[in-house]
């Protein structure tokens, strides 16, 4: 996907900011071989530098989605190649919108209004700052990067699904049957999994690589995702949840979640 | 000693060779699900573990109650039981046989099983209960073969198995421990958060492990020309009874701190097993087929006029065993992903291929167990 005018804005926002912390590449991709820089876009003249910060995290205000709209998830399954099986039992995704009542049953009351309750409420993994699901990988193929970032090493799980029943927040999907033959459109950039491997959102790192916001938040029309560093007092997450109250999913079990939501 | 497996009467041949069936179908089915994926199995995002995950959580226990025979004998000087410690031994080494086959049929990507230890991870229990097991089965296959070696000679163990005996106790209730700790140690599922989980796992498997042996004892009277002595089985039952009510007891004060307590997460977990949620009623009927029966052999198993006779002691360990397999080997696994966190209710229903490959991993640790008895009586009988 090429950048837009607005993500230009975006980058130069980032590039403003000097950051200490050194770039750290994917393992996952660096023992595929594949590439994981290197813009097609013809408006681009050669990689941008890449973005970088201390602790990557995500803002969603649902308020702000338009009904029926699902461009994050379009944008996102198209560039990372999730598959669509069609059914609930295969099922995998990355990014996927649901009722407040399922993604905080804690605050949800009978006299909310139904312009709460209606809301879709985009979920995608919440990049812990604790997370069970790499403290519980027997094999080191769900790390967290120095960044924040939680990552899948597909070349190495072994598909336990040990980091499924670990992620209280249900993030995390197993490709129970080859997944390839259910992409629709393969997007050559971006590995494609293999039946018996666990995957998951990674918060786009090859596209930050590349200096691009996520897919998600740049096709986001009604600018109801924000991407940036939370240790920033001037970025775009930043200047969001300083001004009010924010909410994590299921707080009180120590995750550290760093997908805010404002309701 | 191995060639003594080979011969035996027409109906062990026929036995053996019914279970080198089921172990073929078995592996078949399994070569399909290599070719299909997991997807051939009824687990799905929502239920991520199902059968295989739950046989391996109970037959852990099975392995583990071997040590009810060894630590009378060994620490306490329990003569009765001194006939048949290796008869616990060979069950424990078929028994976590089977664990470590049902957790390599569940890898998405057995061809990398490897990778558990070419990156091992001492934060992850389940690296942990690779290593407890593996040790165990080790010292399971040594010291039970080294004993009946020495039995075979007619001379006293060497002086060396004593040790890895005594050491194979504690080792015991670490790899029931470990295997609670994979459930009990994770956030989000509130079914499993409890710390009494590793407490419960031992009282159940010191039930349902000890109620095998006996059956296991009764057939060998029977069909094996091997008695292992009344009082060797009565203890073995009054083990049962005990386990059985400290397992039943252990459910119940678990059943009060939800229910009192009243917290949802924690309670729609519990409704969903023993009641069913929102028209989801297939697992409750099992429970309630595991609670009877439970209830009923604890009956027969105290009354000990009941006990003593063998008929009714027979029925009610197959009782203990059916019971403690339901909860474990189907509802415990099942119920901690129900409902999911996203609050749905995705049943689980384990497929044909599935059960057929569950069946073969059970018939080839029934073959193990029927190589290694056999084995045992040859050699006993030979004295
Ligand atoms: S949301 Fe789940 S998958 Fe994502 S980091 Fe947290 S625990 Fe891991
Ligand atoms: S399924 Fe893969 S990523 Fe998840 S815990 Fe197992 S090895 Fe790790």
């Amino acid at each position: 996907m090429a950048p837009t005018r607005r993500e230009f804005l975006k980058i130069a926002g980032f590039s403003a900011v000097g950051l200490a912390l050194p770039f750290l590449p994917s393992l996952a991709f660096d023992q595929a071989g594949t590439p994981t820089a290197g813009s097609s876009s013809p408006a681009v003249q050669g990689p941008l530098p890449a973005l970088k910060a201390k602790r990557w995290a995500m803002t969603v205000e649902p308020r702000k989605c338009r009904p029926d709209c699902t461009d994050c998830i379009a944008a996102c399954h198209l560039e990372h190649n999730v598959p669509d099986f069609r059914n609930p039992k295969d099922d995998i995704h990355w990014i996927s919108l649901e009722k407040v009542e399922h993604v905080f049953p804690a605050e949800t009351h009978p006299r909310l209004p139904e312009s709460i309750t209606k809301l879709p409420v985009p979920v995608l993994c919440n990049h812990c700052e604790n997370p069970p699901c790499v403290r519980v990988c027997p094999t080191q193929a769900t790390f967290k990067r120095a960044d924040g970032i939680v990552m899948m090493d597909y070349h190495r799980c072994i598909g336990c699904r040990f980091c499924m029943a670990a992620c209280p927040y249900g993030s995390r999907s197993m490709n129970w049957r080859d997944p390839r033959p259910f992409v629709r459109k393969i997007n050559p950039a971006f590995p494609t999994r293999t039946k018996g491997v666990v995957e998951k959102c990674n918060f786009c790192e090859e596209r930050l690589a590349r200096g691009i916001l996520p897919a998600c938040v740049i096709a986001c029309k009604d600018k109801a995702l924000a991407f940036g560093d939370q240790e920033d007092p001037r970025s775009d997450v930043r200047l969001i949840l300083d001004k009010c109250l924010s909410l994590r999913r299921r707080p009180e079990l120590g995750t550290g979640p760093r997908v805010y939501y404002i309701l | 000693m191995l060639e003594k497996a080979l011969r035996g009467s027409r109906g062990y041949g026929i036995w053996v060779a019914f279970l080198l069936l089921l172990v073929a179908v078995g592996f078949f089915f399994y070569l399909r699900q290599l070719d299909y994926g997991l997807g051939i199995t009824g687990m799905s995002r929502d239920v991520s573990w199902g059968l295989y995950i739950a046989q391996f959580t109970f037959l852990v226990g099975i392995a583990a109650s071997a040590v009810m025979l060894v630590l009378p004998y060994y620490l306490h000087d329990f003569k009765a039981f001194g006939k048949i410690t290796i008869l616990g031994e060979f069950l424990a080494v078929s028994a976590v046989t089977m664990c470590i086959t049902f957790v390599f049929v569940d890898l998405g990507r057995p061809d990398r099983a490897v990778n558990l230890l070419l990156y091992p991870s001492p934060r992850s229990v389940l690296f942990w209960d690779v290593i407890v097991l593996s040790g165990y089965l080790l010292l399971n296959i040594v010291t039970g073969w080294t004993v009946l070696e020495s039995d075979k000679k007619g001379v006293p163990p060497p002086a060396w198995v004593k040790p890895l005996i005594v050491l194979s106790i504690p080792w015991a209730v670490s790899i029931h421990t470990v295997t609670a700790f994979i459930y009990s140690g994770l956030p989000g599922r509130g079914f499993w958060l409890t710390a009494i989980m590793a407490p419960r796992f031992l009282a159940s498997a010191f039930a349902s492990g000890p109620a095998l042996l006996i059956l296991l004892c009764l057939i060998l009277r029977r069909f094996g020309r091997f008695d292992a002595g009344d009082k060797a089985i009565q203890t073995l039952a009054k083990i049962v009874t005990y386990a059985l009510a400290t397992s039943i007891f252990f459910v119940l004060a678990e059943l009060f701190t939800v229910f009192y307590s009243q917290i949802p997460g924690h309670m729609h977990h519990l409704t969903y097993l023993f009641a069913g949620l929102n028209g989801h009623h297939t697992i409750a009927r099992w429970m309630a087929v595991s609670a009877a029966t439970a209830v009923a052999a604890l009956v027969l198993l105290i009354i000990p006029r009941a006990r003593k006779n063998e008929s009714l002691l027979a029925l009610a360990c197959v009782g203990v065993f059916l019971s403690l397999w339901i909860e474990k080997g189907l509802g415990l696994v099942v119920t901690g992903f129900v409902p999911s966190p996203m609050e749905t209710i995705t049943d689980y229903t384990p497929t044909g291929p599935e059960t057929a490959i569950t069946i073969g991993v059970w018939a080839l640790g029934l073959m193990l167990i029927t190589l290694l008895y056999k084995i045992f009586v040859s050699v006993r009988n030979e004295e």
